[in-house]
Order: C-alpha cells, then structure tokens, then sequence
C-alpha cells in the first residue's frame, strides 16, 4: 500500500495541471461566449484572417 | 447598387408564394424586383445579395437559415467613423499596427448572420478580421487603417442589413465581463479542490469503520490540509474580504457566518492535522466553498447591471448631425455639435440636439419623450428636442443646447441617478444574519460552558463543532437558489426579472404606478362611437384606405365588409385630416377645428343630413368629423379601449394591498375617465405628466415605502429606474426595458398579475426553505452541544441540508412550469 505515498501525490500533481488549463482558458476568455462557437463550428469555410479578395475566387 | 439590372415584373398574376432568394420572406408584388431570373423582395435585398455573390460568398444561401427579415439598409455614409473624435473614444490600436473597434450591430440573430458578419474581411479588402457574439450582437472588427476605412466596413455591414451603432458600454462591458470569468476561475478552482479532498475523505471514512493503519491516516489529513488551504485562501478568500467589509461598515450579511464557521473549521482541523487527533472539517470546508460559489454565480448570471441603460439610451440619440456651414452641409458626430450650429434635419432623421426650428414645416415623432404616438406638427420659431424624429420634410434647426445638457441627456442622466440612488431592498437572508450570528455565538458560549464543567479539553472541541455544524450553507443558498429558479421559469412565460431583489420588493405592499398605455388599454386606435348618417361610411372608408395613420388603420378593421369606392384628387393634410372626391360627391374628414375650416373655406351644395354637434362625445375618445359637399353629417369617436382584463386585475391587485394609481402622459381627461372605469379614486390619477414629473411623484411616493412603476415608453425610463421596482411592458421602448427590474414580454395586466403572483409564492418558497435549514441547523446544534456529533455525521448533514434546499428550491410554485 506504500505505493500510496507516491501515487496519490501524483494524482494531485495532474489535478493541478488540469486545473492550470482552465484557470488559463477562463481567463483568457474561452467561456465567454458559448453560442456563437457553436454556430461557426457548422460553418466550413475558411474564415478569419484566411480572406481572400479576389471576387471571382471561392465560391464553393 | 446594380440597379441597371433591374427589371421590375408585375406580379399581380401570380400572387401565390414568392418568396425573396436572399431573406425568404414573401415577396409583395409591389416592391418586388427581379434579377437575372431571381426574385428578391426589395432593393436592398438586392443589393445585398450582390455584394455576396461578387464576394464569391454564396455559400450563404446553402446555410440552413433564412435571414427572416427585409434588408433595409440606411444608405448612410457613416463618414462620423473616421472623425477623430470618434476613433478616439472607441478605436483602438492593436499591436500588430492594426485598429480594433466593437460596433453594436442592429439584426444579428441566427447561424448565418455570424457566417456573413465574419466574412466581410473578404467584402471589404484591408479588413483583417471580424468576430461576431451573437447573443450580445457585438461584432470585433480589426481592420489595416492605412488600407481602409472604418467607414467603408461600416457601409458594407449596413448594405449587408446589419446596421452598425457605436458600442458606447463598452467599459461596463469589460468590467462585468472580468468579473464573470473570475467567478468562473474561482468555481473551477474550488470545485477540482472539493472533489479531491472529497475523495481523500472517503478513504478517511472507510478506514474510521474498517481500520487503517495509522500512517496512512496521518498522510491523508496531511493530504487534505494542503489541498483545502489554497482553496480558502484563493476561492474562498471572497468570504472573507466580504464579511470583513460588512463588520467593519457595521451591517451583517450571511457571509459574515459563513466566513466565521470556515475560519473556525478550518483552524480546527489544521489544529487537529497538527496534533495528529481529533475532528478534521476539511472536507466540509472545500464542500462548502465550491457550494457556495455556485450559488453566487448563478444569482450573478440572473442579475443585469444598471451600467446598461445608461449605454442603451446614449444609443438613442444619432451617432451624427448634418451641420449647415455656409453652402456646405458636413455631417459630423453627435459628441461635436454645440449650441448655435445650424443643424440639416432630412425626414426620417433623428434630430441630434434640443433647438429651434428655423425654417421648413414638418410633423415630428415625440414618441421617445412624451410618449405620445401620434405625430405633432412643428412649425418655424417651435423648440424641437434630441431623440425625436423628424417625419415629413426637411427641417433645417439652430441647436440651443446639446449633448448631456439636451432634455434627452437630462433624462438620461436621470435614470443613472435612479438606479444608483435607489433605496437597496434588503433580502431576508441578509436581515436573518445578525439575528442568526448572535445566536449561534451564543449557544456556543452555552456549550462551552456546560461542557467546561465535565471536562475542560472537550469544551472547546464541542463548541467548536457547533460553530462548523451551524455553517449557515443551506440558509445561504435558499434564497439565490429559489429566486434563480423562479426567474428562470418566469422566463419562460415572458416575464424577464433581472435580480432578485425585484421578486422580494413585490412581495411587499406599497404603491402601484401604472401607466395607460399599453398596460391597461389595448394600446391601438379602435373606432367606439359612430353618430349620423350611416350611408356615409364607404366614402370616408374610401379617403382612408390611402392613409397610414392610426385612424385609417382603425376605420378599416371596423368596417371591414364595406364595400370600397373609388376615391380621387385625395389629399393628406398633416395634424388635419384627408379630404377627396368619392362617387361625386367632396368628402372631408378629420379634427373638428380643421373639418369645420375647410369647409367654411369651400361652402358648396346643400346638407345632406344635418348632424348636431351639439351632443358631448366622452372625454376619452378623439373625435373625427365627417363632412360630405360641405356640411358635417356624421361623428366619430376612436378611443384606445380598456383591455377586458383589466377591472378586474386592478380590483385583485388592489385587494392585495397595493395602491393602484395611474400615471400617464395623457390629457388629463382621458386618464380620469380610464381611471373612473377601472375604480380608482380621482385623486389617485394623474394625467399630463412630463417624463420629469413622472420622476418626481415617483420619489416622492418612495417615503410610504416600496414603489412599483409600470410603463412602456422611454417617457417613463427616469421613473422606472426611480421606483424601487420598475416593470416595463411589451412593445415599450428600449430603453425603458433597459432602465427596469422586470420586463413582461406579454402585454397586459394579466402578466402583471401572474408577476405579483409569482413573487408572492416565490417568497413563500424561501421561508419555507429558511425554515428547513434552519430545521438541520437546529439538529445540528442539538447534537453539538450533547457531545454528541462526530466529523462524519457533519459531513453527511451539511450536504444534505444544502440538497433539500436544492430540490425544495426546484419543486416550488412561483410560475406556472411552461406557457399557458
């Protein structure tokens, strides 16, 4: 049972990294919208930064 | 605009479903146009889908939703954009050398308005990007400014059909923003913690009953120790800067016992780590914390800040004025004009700054300030205010006062001033602290004492379990979470609450302002009375037919099954009436002042009928005369009719405590006999009240205690945001919903009605969830103080306190569960 002492700590270890990742997304905003994500995910063009100005390109 | 491509196709013949390629919407033969074999309902749908397929975006059209609404693009320059004035107070410079700028756009709702919002980077080249929330209908646009102007995306959007505004709350915004994700980080953070040191105390339970060797129990109360201390200090650090404040400012709320019992568990437990014995509460701390956090969240999610009505009714007033300098007409942004600027005020513009008419005629919409909704003409040398619309024609104004000092700013400011000078409603929950602080304190000084007598070690413990067992959770979370879970169903029946406190103030009783309008009548023109000659009613139905006002809307839905003649040389005479020839014979309707001067200007051929005058119309209605070849033959009274609901509503309302009064904006007449109708005292109604009389009776009334107004228009935003409640009603204008507590989607008293109702029960459900809590602490506190608890019945009787308030909370009836 003494692997306890190195397991559990561990554990608590990867707890910790996880919950780096979401103070980290809360905090850099990912959960600030949650409908608009959702509808661009439907969407499969290319979006931003990605435009293209020539208007006789692209259409699907 | 294409428009060489334009073939305008009657489509009288085939009227049967013909929708538009770009809104899908039906398209009406009148305006419907047709481009290279597809239909589009009007121009600027037209336009619109030109753009997008030039853009090569066609795409659009294989999203699965329709846009739903016509493209009515404002054809504005939106030059303002690119004043300096306005870069400076919303552009922002990115560090990549780009500029940055939110817009609040007008129409955003579905998939596909994201779709196209974020592709007008390839619309508009030297656009680099363009983010769309969706909910808020903000859009994040970054653009190349030595490659583009902001005027030229804002001209894009606003053919595309999303008209651009100004974000103006962009501040309050960020702020509440910020908040929001710390909550969200303390949440997470807690919650991770509480399932972890949870775990740990499972194993310390097990090993209670089945036996565990001893340095494994001495690891795990280490364990839980360090993971429970970041959780209070960072999450649950918020308590404790939250009771501290109430301490020192001399008032107590329920975080003040909150943060005593997880002070004194955690001490205790870190005491008892230590010393390698005894009780630890580390599990019920990080439960409670995490429990706690929750509940605040979801009362914050519930509640809007007030910061957005000042932001929304800035957006009322035009982002630019057409200023007269010389020959040259510039427009400029509104933050620019100052007294004594000639101002060019087109028809359908929104006048910029209170002023003077200084020449040209026109009729206006007061509709914003007065709340008044019939037209009223304005002529040279009149004072016209911010915020009204200009109707008919070019007017041209010298501007006397403008910005903060314009009767709109004034208004404006007035309700900033409401809101934050409004008189705070105190939650039960909070008025329970002290009393509930004083007592536990108490019972723990008895325990300490009873016990100190038997054995002096086990005193101290056993007050110190009483402390942690009385940790006030429960009670905490009755009221967040039964007001979350009524708002939420109210929700759903179009009642929109927006904090909790509105619901407890209306448990109350007090005075009850209603506003006419909207509340208690139908709120559109029906035609009550007809007098006279009866044969007539074809030729005025006749004139009519080629109007748009009220009165043309109300004669045509009464007298539906007429047959309609022909009618010609029909004329429209604004704040007059419509005069024309039908069938032969001259026919004059409108205002009697105006009927009666026209036809004394052309006497001509003999009275039909005679009809007499003399007889009183009531008070109430708005009398049209109908004169035929020069004589007045006939009478008709249109009146805004009382909703059949509404005696009754208001006799219920009135049982239950409330002083009903009415407050309206109308002529005093007609307010008295609404009020003689419904049974309410004379005195107890006023008529002809000013936005900033509203204000004031409201205020006043606040010294004989809770204030509810309810109101529609923005006439009635200061005294909304005034009264300790404020209700705005359907159809009302923006900004009044902005300003109020609670807005009711469905108009009608009934929905009021349901409201009080609702806030009612709702109250009821938190007392009896009190009470439950109260009930486990009392246990608790019973067992305490025998000696008797132990850290596992602790940890097994917070949590279920705290579920039986949860489903208590969730099975309660505030309002009704779905839509009647």
């Amino acid at each position: 049972m003494s692997v306890l002492f190195v397991l559990v700590p561990l554990a608590i270890l990867l707890v910790a990294v996880f919950v780096g990742a979401y103070v980290w997304s809360s905090r850099t905003g990912q959960f600030d919208d949650l409908i608009t994500p959702a509808m661009r995910a439907l969407h499969d063009e290319p979006v931003n930064g990605e435009a293209q100005h020539n208007p006789d390109s692209a259409p699907r | 605009m294409s428009s060489t491509a334009t073939a305008e196709v009657p489509l009288l013949t085939v009227a049967a479903q013909l929708t538009c390629a770009h809104c899908g919407l039906e398209a009406s033969p009148g305006e419907a146009r047709r481009v290279d074999g597809t239909l589009y309902c009007c121009a600027g749908c037209e336009t619109a889908a030109s753009i997008i397929r030039q853009s090569g975006l066609s795409g659009f059209y294989a999203l699965p939703d329709k846009r739903n609404s016509r493209v009515e693009a404002s054809g504005r320059s939106y030059a303002e954009f690119d004043h300096e004035a306005f870069q400076a107070t919303h552009v922002r410079a990115t560090p990549n050398g780009l500029a940055e700028v939110s817009l609040y756009l007008e129409g955003v709702h579905c998939a596909s308005c994201v779709w196209l919002v974020e592709r007008v980077p390839m619309i508009v080249p030297g656009a680099v990007r363009a983010e769309l929330d969706v909910t808020r209908g903000v859009a994040r646009l970054e653009w190349d400014p030595q490659a583009t102007a902001l005027s030229t995306l804002a001209r894009a959007l606003d053919q595309l059909g999303y008209r651009p505004h100004a974000f103006r709350g962009q501040r309050a915004d960020d702020a509440r923003r910020a908040e929001e994700r710390a909550m969200l980080t303390r949440i997470g953070v807690a919650g991770a913690i509480a399932g972890n040191v949870m775990t740990i105390a499972l194993a310390l339970y097990s090993g209670f009953f089945s036996g565990m060797e001893r340095e494994f129990e001495t690891y795990f109360r280490w364990l839980s120790f360090a993971l429970v201390t970041p959780a209070l200090l960072w999450p649950g650090r918020i308590f404790f800067t939250s009771a501290w404040q109430a301490v020192k400012n001399g008032g107590l709320h329920m975080d003040v016992p909150i943060a005593l019992a997880l002070a004194v568990g955690y001490l205790q437990g870190a005491f008892n780590t230590w010393r390698n014995e005894g009780p630890i509460y580390f599990d019920a701390v990080g439960t409670l914390i995490f429990l706690l956090l929750v509940g605040r969240y979801l009362q914050h999610r519930a509640q809007r800040s007030a910061a957005d009505s000042a932001a929304l009714l800035g957006a009322l007033s035009p982002a630019t004025a057409r200023v007269v300098e010389g020959a040259e007409v510039h427009e400029i942004p509104t933050e620019a004009v100052l007294p004594g600027m000639l101002l060019d005020v087109r028809a359908g513009d929104t006048l910029a700054a209170d002023g003077t008419v200084e020449r040209g005629v026109s009729s206006m919409d007061l509709a914003l300030l007065t709340g008044e909704s019939r037209p009223v003409s304005v002529f040279e040398g009149e004072r016209v205010y911010a915020g009204t619309v200009n109707l008919s024609a070019p007017i041209r104004v010298r501007v006397d006062e403008a910005g903060s000092l314009s009767r709109l700013g004034r208004l404006l400011r007035d309700v900033e001033d409401g809101a934050r000078q409004r008189p705070p409603v105190v939650l039960l929950a909070d008025r329970l602290a002290g009393y509930f602080i004083a007592v536990v304190l108490m019972l723990a000084v008895v325990t300490a004492a009873i016990w100190w007598e038997r054995d002096h070690s086990l005193a101290l413990d056993h007050a110190i379990a009483l402390l942690v067992v009385t940790c006030p959770c429960a009670l905490a979370m009755a009221t967040p979470l039964s007001f979350t879970v009524a708002i939420g169903r109210a929700a759903k029946r179009g009642i929109l609450i927006k904090g909790a406190h509105a619901l407890e103030a209306l448990n109350g009783k007090g005075t009850l302002f209603l506003d006419k309008t909207g509340t208690l009548t139908e709120g559109r023109m029906v035609l009550e009375s007809f007098e006279g000659d009866a044969t007539v009613r074809p030729l005025v139905l006749a004139l009519e037919q080629h109007s748009r006002h009220p009165v043309a809307a109300a004669v045509a839905s009464a007298w539906a099954d007429l047959l309609v003649p022909e009618a010609s040389e029909v004329r429209e005479t604004l704040g007059g009436g419509m005069s024309g020839r039908v069938m032969g014979r001259e026919v004059v309707v409108g205002r009697p002042e105006w009927v009666h001067a026209q036809i004394a200007r052309e006497p001509q051929g003999e009275p039909v009928t005679p009809f007499n005058e003399a007889s009183d119309l009531e008070p109430r209605l708005t009398p049209v005369l109908i004169a035929v070849d020069g004589a007045i033959v006939a009478r008709a009274g249109f009146g805004d009719p009382l909703r059949r609901e509404a005696t009754s509503a208001v006799r219920a309302l009135q049982r239950a405590g409330w002083d009903v009064r009415l407050l309206s904006g109308d002529a005093s007449a007609v307010v008295r006999s609404v009020a003689d109708a419904l049974g309410i005292a004379a005195e107890r109604a006023e008529g002809g009240a000013s936005p900033e009389r509203k204000r004031e009776v409201v205020v006043a009334a606040r010294a004989n205690g809770t204030v509810v107004m309810v109101g529609d228009g923005v006439n009635d935003a200061a005294a909304i945001s005034a009264a300790t409640v404020g209700i705005a009603v359907r159809g009302g204008a923006e900004a009044s919903m902005a300003a109020a507590d609670v807005y009711l989607a469905r108009g009608g008293i009934g929905a009021l009605q349901e409201l009080m109702d609702g806030a009612r029960r709702t109250t009821g459900i938190i007392q009896r969830n009190m009470l439950l809590a109260l009930g486990y602490n009392a246990m608790g506190v019973s067992l305490a103080m025998m000696g008797a608890i132990d850290p596992l019945f602790a940890a097994i009787l917070m949590p279920l306190s705290s579920l039986t308030v949860v489903i208590g909370a969730w099975q309660g009836k505030t309002f009704a569960r779905s839509r009647a």
